[in-house]
């Protein structure tokens, strides 16, 4: 049974939730550009405290996002041919991973307040910002507690376990899930956790991560729109 | 030379009497929804007061408009990089207590107040959190008729090297009425710190929108306007902006606020210009050179090369032949008694004021008042022309005395004509206006008829249209979302995280529980 619950979490879900979180975005880009916004707060209470906490959150999550792409999806035979080994590699993941994570902690913990105690952002805002700002919260508390977990083995064989499972996941093979089937809890809680992330990406103010605006940096200032047939 | 065409707009400040009428009426037609109660795309101000946001005018505060950089333009707010670092949180955006809490007032219990030795009264509630508000800080016009303490109002960033001491006295004290809209600019601000390139100035009629679609609500535009007249949505979470009615400007009818005005100080007409001269222009080194650089944009609609070369891009003849009646052009250029609104933000801002005249004549009459020839020296107005050249031309007295000269020539040739019975041409020297000019001023400036004040081609859709049939059972004017949105303007609720607006109650009451009266429960 336990074996069947970890090959349906771990082998089946990540397939259904990539899938809804592509589709998903797809499809509201699509259907429903209008609800696709960042869904920002900061008109109605926009003190400094808000500001700090919301760059301490977007830089925090940003590096622990492509921390955990490269870290996970990066074959061991590409970081042992440059002379790093996985223990070493565990290394840097646990401080890298572990002061950005502190960074957006602090960061959550002041937006997390705000839309908490603030009767403004409270009143206005949508249950799902609610949800999503406390799903990252225990996503990031899992990561942080997992940390501590780690340091008790610094051979990087579980984080080789890990990745070997992301990678066996992005290319389709067979058996990802059997991989990792003896970790430590908290991983499995954290990436469970991360997983649900995907699932709901599409339908929360999430979306916005697909817009990041990198095309004003290149655009002329003006935008004139000509009267042409579409 | 490419020649664009612009529905430009002029507002007669002399005549305005701060009705709000404006306001209301767009309001009603474009802001009375959830998430937006707080804007008024047009608002009337109180001057002198620092307005609505609070202190708009001052962009050492708020950053709005263009600044020269090494000779160069750029965005007062810093170049892209600057812009792009600022996402996460823009240190420049105004809070929602800079413009003021929207609320209601609970009129129901007015009528469905229990018996009670005191009148029931209708309490104010926030229509952002549906709370009680104990006391009402501040209004979208809060200075309404010089409301307020000098002292607070006098912080007016118009009253820069002018003594305004003596304006707090009772009998020095002046004020004046500033009715404010979106400038549809030329080289507009907003457009140039939008992440998304979501804003965009139409090449037909330049009028500028917001796509609600590709709007991500990035909020760069609303601190990057200096007039702030862009204002983020909390509802949708998109900004938006004065549509300078566009729905009603394409089938050429004046905007609502136009429409509507009781003093009939507005006016719409076709301004053409060159749009290879706007960068140019707005770099000017000086800017108290920017007013008169922004008129050499402008074209002469009666010149043959202009007409040949408007021609060639494709604007329709009927657009010409409204240029060549435009009010505004006549106010702007040939009158030359209209002005941009802080030419100095470099905008190139394309909604120009006439300046009001003050009291003086009374004054005047009995010799009490200094003249210059015939009419009244205008140094000498209620009105100090250094608040009005502070405003309108960047700090230059000069053009506004001319327009306020020629303005009480105007009045002074007319009343000589009609009250004296014999014209008096002398004043019209004075002022370098011909009488033709100034009979045309008296028909469009004083009598100002519909048709005299607006002057608007339709828009040819069959020209934006390669199958207009296709278009059929369309669902017409939305605000955004398509066919989707609801009637009330509000995102719908869906799988996506919608919300709808009827979720939140308003007001909140919890204290008032209706009790049936006496009366009912027991029969005689």
């Amino acid at each position: 049974m336990y074996v069947y619950l970890h090959e349906l979490v771990f082998g089946v879900f990540p397939y259904i939730a990539g899938s809804v979180f592509l589709l998903g975005s797809l499809l509201r880009y699509e259907k429903s550009q209008y609800t696709w916004r960042t869904g920002s707060s900061q008109m109605l209470s926009n003190d400094r405290m808000f500001r700090v906490g919301s760059y301490l959150f977007h830089i925090g999550i940003i590096a622990l996002f492509f921390g955990h792409l490269f870290g996970l999806l990066t074959p061991t035979a590409v970081y042992t041919a440059f002379g790093i080994t996985s223990g070493a590699k565990q290394v840097l993941a646990i401080v890298v991973g572990g002061i950005f994570g502190l960074i957006c902690l602090a960061g959550m913990l002041i937006l997390a307040h705000r839309r908490t105690v603030n009767p403004r952002v409270r009143r206005t805002g949508s249950p799902m910002d609610m949800f999503i700002l406390y799903l990252l919260f225990a996503q990031l508390a899992t990561g942080l507690l997992s940390i501590i977990v780690s340091t008790g083995h610094l051979s990087g064989e579980v984080m080789v376990q890990i990745s070997t499972w992301a990678q066996r996941l992005v290319t389709f093979q067979p058996n990802a899930a059997d991989t990792i089937l003896d970790i430590h809890w908290i991983y499995k809680l954290h990436m469970f956790l991360g997983m649900i992330m995907f699932l709901i990406f599409p339908f929360t103010r999430l979306v916005h991560v697909w817009s990041v605006p990198y095309g004003y940096i290149g655009r002329a200032y003006q935008v004139v729109r000509r009267r042409t047939a579409i | 030379m490419k020649v664009r065409a612009q529905i430009g707009k002029v507002l007669n400040l002399d005549k305005c009497i701060g009705c709000h009428t404006c306001s209301v009426t767009c309001k009603n037609v474009w802001t009375s929804r959830e998430g937006m109660e707080y804007a008024w795309f047009n608002n009337v101000e109180t001057k002198p007061g620092i307005g609505y946001p609070k202190d708009w005018e001052n962009q050492d505060h708020w950053k709005g408009g263009w600044t020269l950089r090494k000779g160069d333009l750029q965005p007062k707010a810093g170049g892209k990089w600057r812009l792009f670092a600022n996402l996460f949180a823009n240190p420049d955006l105004p809070s929602i207590d800079d413009y003021y809490e929207p609320f209601n007032y609970d009129y129901q219990r007015l009528h469905n107040a229990p018996d009670s030795k005191h009148q029931p009264v209708a309490k104010p509630f926030s229509a952002l959190t549906g709370q009680p508000m104990d006391k009402i800080e501040w209004g979208p016009n809060w200075e309404e008729i010089l409301g307020g303490e000098f002292e607070k109002r006098s912080q007016d960033y118009n009253f820069r090297n002018v003594e305004k001491e003596m304006y707090g006295q009772f009998e020095n004290t002046f004020m004046m009425y500033l009715p404010r809209l979106c400038e549809h600019c030329l080289n507009p601000s907003c457009v140039a710190s939008c992440p998304s390139g979501a804003i965009y100035k139409r090449e037909e009629d330049g009028i500028v929108l917001i796509d609600q679609d590709k709007c991500r609500g990035w909020r760069m535009c609303v601190s990057g306007c200096p007039y702030k007249k862009i204002y983020y949505n909390w509802q949708s979470g998109k900004s938006e902006k004065c549509t300078f009615c566009f729905p009603r400007i394409e089938v050429g009818q004046p905007t609502v606020c136009s429409e509507t005005c009781v003093g009939r100080i507005r006016y719409l007409g076709v301004v053409l210009y060159d749009a290879d001269l706007i960068k140019e222009a707005a770099s000017t080194a000086s800017e108290q050179d920017l007013y008169e650089q922004q008129m050499r944009i402008f074209l002469d609609p009666n010149d043959p090369e202009v007409i040949e070369a408007a021609r060639r891009e494709g604007i329709p003849d009927d657009w010409l032949e409204a240029a060549r009646r435009s009010p505004v052009y006549k106010m702007a250029m040939d009158w030359k008694v209209a002005f941009p609104l802080h030419p100095e933000y470099r905008t190139l801002p394309m909604v120009w004021y006439i300046p009001p005249l003050s009291p003086i004549q009374s004054a005047a009459d009995a010799g009490a008042i200094e003249t210059n020839g015939l009419i009244p020296d205008v140094k000498s107005l209620r009105i100090p022309v250094r608040y009005l050249a502070n405003m309108l031309t960047a700090g230059d007295e000069r053009p506004v005395v001319r327009a306020l000269e020629r303005m009480l020539a105007m009045r002074h040739f007319k009343r000589s004509q009609t009250v004296d019975g014999k014209p008096d041409h002398s004043v019209l020297e004075q002022v370098g206006l011909s009488e033709e000019m100034v009979e045309d001023m008296y028909r469009i400036m004083a009598i100002a008829n519909f048709e005299d004040r607006f002057d608007i081609p339709t828009a040819k859709r069959e020209l934006s249209l390669e199958d207009p049939y296709g278009e059929r059972a369309g669902c017409g004017f939305s605000f955004g979302d398509g066919c989707q949105t609801a009637s009330t303007g509000s995102t719908p609720t869906d799988i996506f995280g919608g919300k709808r607006a009827s979720r939140r109650a308003f007001p909140a009451k919890v204290e008032f529980k209706v009790r049936k009266p006496e009366t009912e429960r027991e029969e005689p």
